[in-house]
């Protein structure tokens, strides 16, 4: 046997309620190893955010169940769970005139009592979420001067403020330039926890530990980046044609796509 | 622990200045002394000599009257704060939202129509309206889509929905129950009024102002967390539904005793967040109190210029509050435009 899983999902389904109920997600059974990178991969609509919701108890599955070190999510009290995970979600905005500083101090929030002020230890907290993003030069820099790369680097640094065990991130590099998307995906892969990231971007998603493939609402593939993401898969999911071309610098795998049917010449 | 004592009393300070300035500025002008007398008097026993309708003056009616003023500019702008945090929307206030035009028809139903036959007070008939309105505002604004509540425009949109509608039947209450004479008066409490308030509302105004106060400080880090959206306060281990609940119910509660007591006085929610966020930043621990202290001494400023504007009238408050809050409501539409509005 291997080590015990840090997030587990056992045959998981989540529907919409309602007259039009709509199957969503459907007997999804995934392992996430401790200290692992997950890539969670597929296209559009194929159910990713939506799995990733529910591995964050944001959102309570319809079937099956989530278990976090062993541990059925839904018997834990929602603080007690933002202790242990912490979830960023996709280019989440605010209008309010907050500094940096203050967005990542609300990482604290599960450690705190209603009028518990905040203690020196929480302090130095903050301080090294922000050093673990690069971004303690910008601690009094208001969140509407920053980039698109930076807002982002903000949220991963107030989700290491709540010290989780396991981090979830919905596609981190949405909207991103592509120097960005490389220095945030490299921070992402060098943090010390477990980590579950749905991405877009397949080439991406082969500097991960390990891939899950969803597919219109079921999981279909779960494994290693070489060895899943088979032409044949490709194909099936993703539609497209790829190509592996190997980089004659360092010898690292790329994918090329082509599309299956030119239609447009 | 020493700067939070001393910024306390210089807030209890600058209250009480208001509330004596606004004991002494009237028609008929009194200086500070007699205010002085008067309240020792009736406070601590003393026995000044005061003309008795001085006396009269200060404390049956100015006094009374500035403690609602400021209990309800501070209760409306405490409704203003929870509503913006909560539905993540600055334009989000509870005149706007229609809630205060709900509160208005639940008030008129109990003490026009005579629903529930003198079993309930105005003040409840005037909380259930505030729901009701609230509820069918929300439940308009989600199914007109785009972001429901957090939308600008739906927001608008669906509170000019809903106050008409509500206004409308309070009006309709007054004209099929009501006498010429009591049309009058309501029409003119509609518009915010507070002439005519007694002790006893004193109290109530000042005790719920108060308690939701306690109640929101106590959800401040809650609130803190709603900053990017129910989601990530979600992920930050904050009981959504119960937080939103709760807190919304006492921004209903607060509207609904204050507007029962002195009428829709619109703005006040709009305006004061906004102006308490400019000074003292956004995050809740401060920004609660500080629209607390700003709504009430905003509003006995307002009283004063409503007793003192035309010689001889006076003029509803709502008038100027909404004088100075249409401009603020058109800046902050402005101010949004470029943005995600």
């Amino acid at each position: 046997m291997s080590a015990p899983a840090a997030l587990q999902a056992r045959d998981l389904g989540w529907a919409t309620r309602g007259l039009r109920a709509t199957s969503i997600v459907e007997r999804v059974s995934l392992e996430v190893r401790p200290g692992e990178m997950l890539g969670l991969i597929g296209p559009n609509g194929s159910g990713k955010s939506t799995v990733l919701r529910l591995l964050s108890g944001i959102l309570v599955p319809t079937q099956g169940e989530v278990l976090l070190d062993g541990q059925a999510l839904r018997a834990l009290p929602r603080r007690a769970l933002a202790r242990q995970l912490a979830f960023v979600s996709q280019m989440a905005d605010t209008q309010d005139a907050i500094d940096v500083w203050d967005a990542v101090e609300l990482g604290r929030t599960p450690w705190l009592s209603a009028l518990q002020p905040l203690s020196a230890e929480d302090g130095r907290i903050v301080r090294a979420a922000l050093a673990a993003v690069g971004l303690e030069h910008k601690q009094r820099s208001a969140w509407s001067t920053l980039s698109g790369g930076e807002r982002q680097r903000v949220h991963i640094a107030r989700a290491l403020a709540q010290q989780p065990g396991v981090l979830l991130l919905d596609e981190p590099t949405n909207h991103l330039d592509i120097h960005q998307q490389l220095s945030l995906m490299q921070l992402v892969r060098a943090l010390p926890i477990t980590k579950v990231v749905a991405l877009h971007d397949l080439n991406q998603a082969l500097a991960c530990d390990r891939l899950a493939v969803m597919c219109a609402g079921r999981l279909v593939a779960q494994g290693i980046p070489r060895e899943i993401l088979t032409p044949a898969l490709l194909h099936d999911v993703f539609r497209v044609q790829a190509a592996e071309l190997v980089d004659p610098q360092d010898g690292a795998l790329v994918l090329r796509f082509k599309p299956l049917d030119s239609s447009f010449p | 622990m020493l700067r939070l004592i001393l910024l306390i009393s210089a807030a209890l300070a600058a209250l009480a200045v208001a509330i004596l300035l606004g004991v002494a500025i009237g028609e008929t002008r009194l200086s500070p002394s007699v205010v002085w007398q008067v309240l020792a008097n009736q406070l601590a026993g003393a026995q000044y000599p005061v003309d008795p309708i001085d006396q009269g003056i200060v404390w049956n009616y100015r006094l009374a009257r500035a403690l609602v003023a400021a209990s309800c500019g501070a209760g409306l702008a405490i409704s203003g704060v929870i509503l913006q945090s909560l539905l993540r929307n600055a334009l989000a206030e509870p005149y706007l939202l229609g809630i205060s035009a709900g509160a208005s028809t639940g008030a008129v139903l109990v003490s026009v129509a005579g629903l529930g036959a003198g079993a309930i007070s105005m003040t409840t008939g005037a909380f259930f309206g505030a729901v009701c309105a609230f509820a069918l505002v929300a439940l308009l604004a989600h199914a007109a889509g785009s972001g429901g509540l957090r939308n600008s425009a739906q927001i608008v949109l669906a509170g000019i929905a809903g106050s008409q509608l509500f206004n409308a039947l309070t009006s309709l209450i007054i004209t099929k129950s009501g006498s010429a004479e009591q049309a009058r008066g309501i029409m003119f409490w509609m518009l915010g009024n507070l002439s005519g308030v007694r002790w006893s509302d004193t109290l109530l105004t000042t005790c719920i102002a108060v308690a939701g106060m306690a109640v929101c400080l106590w959800h401040a880090r809650a609130l803190d967390a709603f900053t990017f959206g129910s989601e990530s306060a979600a992920a930050l281990g904050v009981a959504v539904r119960r937080v939103q609940l709760v807190l919304l119910l006492v921004a209903a509660l607060i509207t609904a005793v204050m507007v029962s007591i002195v009428g829709a006085i619109g703005f006040v929610g709009l305006v004061i967040p906004h102006a308490a966020r400019f000074m003292v930043g956004v995050r809740h621990r401060r920004l609660i109190p500080a629209s607390a202290l700003i709504g009430a001494v905003f509003l006995i400023a307002a009283d004063v210029i409503s007793r003192t504007l035309i010689p001889g009238q006076v003029l509803p408050i709502g008038v100027i509050t909404a004088l100075v809050g249409a401009p603020v409501f058109a800046g902050i539409l402005l101010k949004g435009r470029g943005g995600r509005a």
